[in-house]
């Protein structure tokens, strides 16, 4: 059901842990419906020079936030906050339709990160709304991105 | 079991490998002896034997009164349909009372919530935490106009027993009838259906190492039901279709080895869950046993929570490590919400998500259950190591505990 790429992600994450003096931190989701991921990164001449993550949650919220890491460093921040769910799924050679929440999940904790960046330094927040810390967040329903 | 890849086989409760004896009792029916059980000519006669053999081995396992109390169907979700729908409706009723335990296999949940949605009220009966139905909920929740009472005999995912007699009492007292699904205790339990009171019982072949593609519904004599399956009226016109003769015997064959080696069986995969659930529990730091409290329970499952950890990734990594378990975890449904038998014994969202059910069987030895917790221990640490809410989530647990 996973593609190779995912399972190769979900075994060997890359970008895992926390960078302790952190430019910006991004934390969504909720343990309630099984998926919580933190975003960590750093901040230089508005571009991601580092970023680390830890989740917990199924194999493709790993795999997903894993992905995520990867095409975010190096990005502006601009660039970083338009990653959509389906470039993460397309990155990751597709993911089951049943999953597709979890690269909501890796996009929304680099939203968050870039906006607590942004705010930490007196600055507007781009990275626009964050729908995966609802517990009755659905899923299954479209939100127009795809 | 080392299966043909390599895997070590520890989710028996889900389904089980043919037994080959039981191969070889079925092979017959499905090559020379193919005929029709339903024909007049020899090679019809030969199969209606065969067929009516299986009959009367089964009823006498469970201890039926009569062989014509079995009914040989489909599989065990058909059975589970069959007793729900036909004695609920019998005689044209259309509307009634009807009362399921809240963690009941979906194959009984799916036709209570159907009954409800025709006009039937239906009662969700919750289990206590200690995973057991127990007879003083049943009476306080039973009405004057009470059809059917649907109680499993054993849980499939955290292997609990529930009282089935005395729960077929307090339905008999409200003049409701009593059925039970037993796919995951028959054969690893001793079945008397008369001594347990049922009028209707549910069993699934694959679940005993006959095929899948079979099942029995056990109806007691006089008990109302309307067919479900409607045709040529086989099966004394309780269920319509040609009868799986093959699945017939082997399921006769399965069940009768179950019964030859369930006093050494039933001890040696009590003794082997105990050894699992001891060196687990000992190993991985803070897992705990699910429904630990229960009077009863079958020799073979453990359901446990590994906190801090979520249970599909569990399940990726030992299947990568060469091991098949299950999980109850909401990733695993393809839903949000974890295993509601898990939640309706009263554990947190949160905690469910991180269950692993083991569930062990004919071919299973020590030394799986051994490397089995070898695999799992790294496997606990890389997913908390990962996971940004282990420290709060072991105070929170330690807080409450």
């Amino acid at each position: 059901m996973y593609s190779e790429k995912v399972m190769d992600h979900f075994a060997n994450p890359r970008n895992v842990g926390v960078i302790e003096d952190a430019d910006g931190v991004g934390e969504v989701g909720n343990p309630v419906c099984g998926d919580v991921m933190k975003i960590t990164i750093k901040v230089a001449e508005d571009r991601i020079e580092d970023i680390k993550f830890q989740t917990l949650g199924c194999g493709a919220a790993i795999a997903t936030s894993s992905i995520v890491t990867e095409m975010a460093k190096g990005m502006t921040l601009e660039e970083a906050v338009a990653i959509t769910k389906q470039q993460v799924a397309d990155e990751l050679g597709g993911l089951p339709p049943a999953k597709m929440h979890c690269s909501v999940l890796a996009t929304d904790g680099l939203k968050r990160a870039v906006d607590d960046y942004l705010v930490k330094h007196g600055r507007e927040p781009i990275g626009g709304p964050i729908v995966s810390d609802d517990p009755h967040f659905d899923p299954h329903e479209d939100d127009g991105e795809v | 079991m080392i299966g043909m890849d390599g895997t070590t086989y520890l989710d028996y409760s889900a389904t089980t490998p043919v037994d080959p004896r039981v191969v070889e009792a079925m092979l017959p029916y499905l090559t020379e002896r193919f005929g029709n059980p339903n024909s007049l000519y020899r090679l019809g006669r030969e199969a209606h034997a065969a067929l009516e053999d299986a009959r009367e081995r089964v009823a006498r396992s469970i201890n039926a009164a009569a062989a014509s109390e079995v009914v040989f169907m489909g599989c065990g979700t058909e059975s589970d349909n069959a007793a729900i729908f036909g004695i609920t409706t019998a005689n044209g009723r259309d509307r009634g009372h009807v009362v399921v335990s809240a963690f009941e296999h979906h194959a009984v949940l799916e036709p209570a919530h159907a009954l409800a949605k025709r006009g039937f009220e239906v009662t969700e009966l919750k289990p206590r935490p200690d995973g057991t139905v127990y007879p003083e909920d049943l009476e306080a929740v039973m009405r004057d106009d009470t059809v059917l009472v649907s109680i499993m005999h054993g849980n499939n995912e955290i292997g609990t027993l529930q009282p089935i007699s005395e729960l077929a009492r307090v339905a008999h007292a409200r003049g409701a009838a009593f059925h039970s699904d037993a796919a995951q205790t028959l054969g690893k339990v001793d079945i008397d259906v008369q001594a347990l009171g049922v009028d209707a019982m549910s069993f699934s072949g694959h679940k005993i190492y006959a095929p899948k593609g079979v099942g029995v519904l056990y109806l007691k004599r006089g008990t109302p039901f309307a067919p479900q399956m409607l045709g040529g009226g086989q099966e004394a016109r309780r269920r319509s279709g040609t009868q799986n003769v093959a699945g017939a015997v082997a399921f006769a064959r399965a069940l009768e080895i179950m019964d030859e080696e369930r006093p050494t069986e039933a001890p040696r995969l009590a003794a082997l869950r105990d050894r699992l659930v001891e060196r687990l529990l000992a190993r991985v730091e803070h897992a705990r046993l699910n429904a630990a409290d229960a009077p009863e329970r079958l020799p073979h499952i453990a359901n446990f929570i590994i906190p801090g950890c979520e249970g599909e990734a569990m399940l990726l990594h030992l299947d990568a490590a060469g091991f098949a378990v299950s999980t109850g975890s909401a990733c695993s449904s393809g839903s949000l919400k974890p295993s509601h038998v898990l939640l309706s014994i009263g554990l947190p969202p949160e905690l469910a998500h991180g269950s692993l059910r083991v569930s062990l069987g004919r071919w299973s030895t020590e030394a799986d259950v051994d490397a089995f917790i070898d695999a799992l221990t790294p496997i606990v640490e890389k997913l908390r190591s990962m996971n940004p809410l282990y420290e709060k989530t072991i105070a929170a647990l330690e807080r409450g505990a």
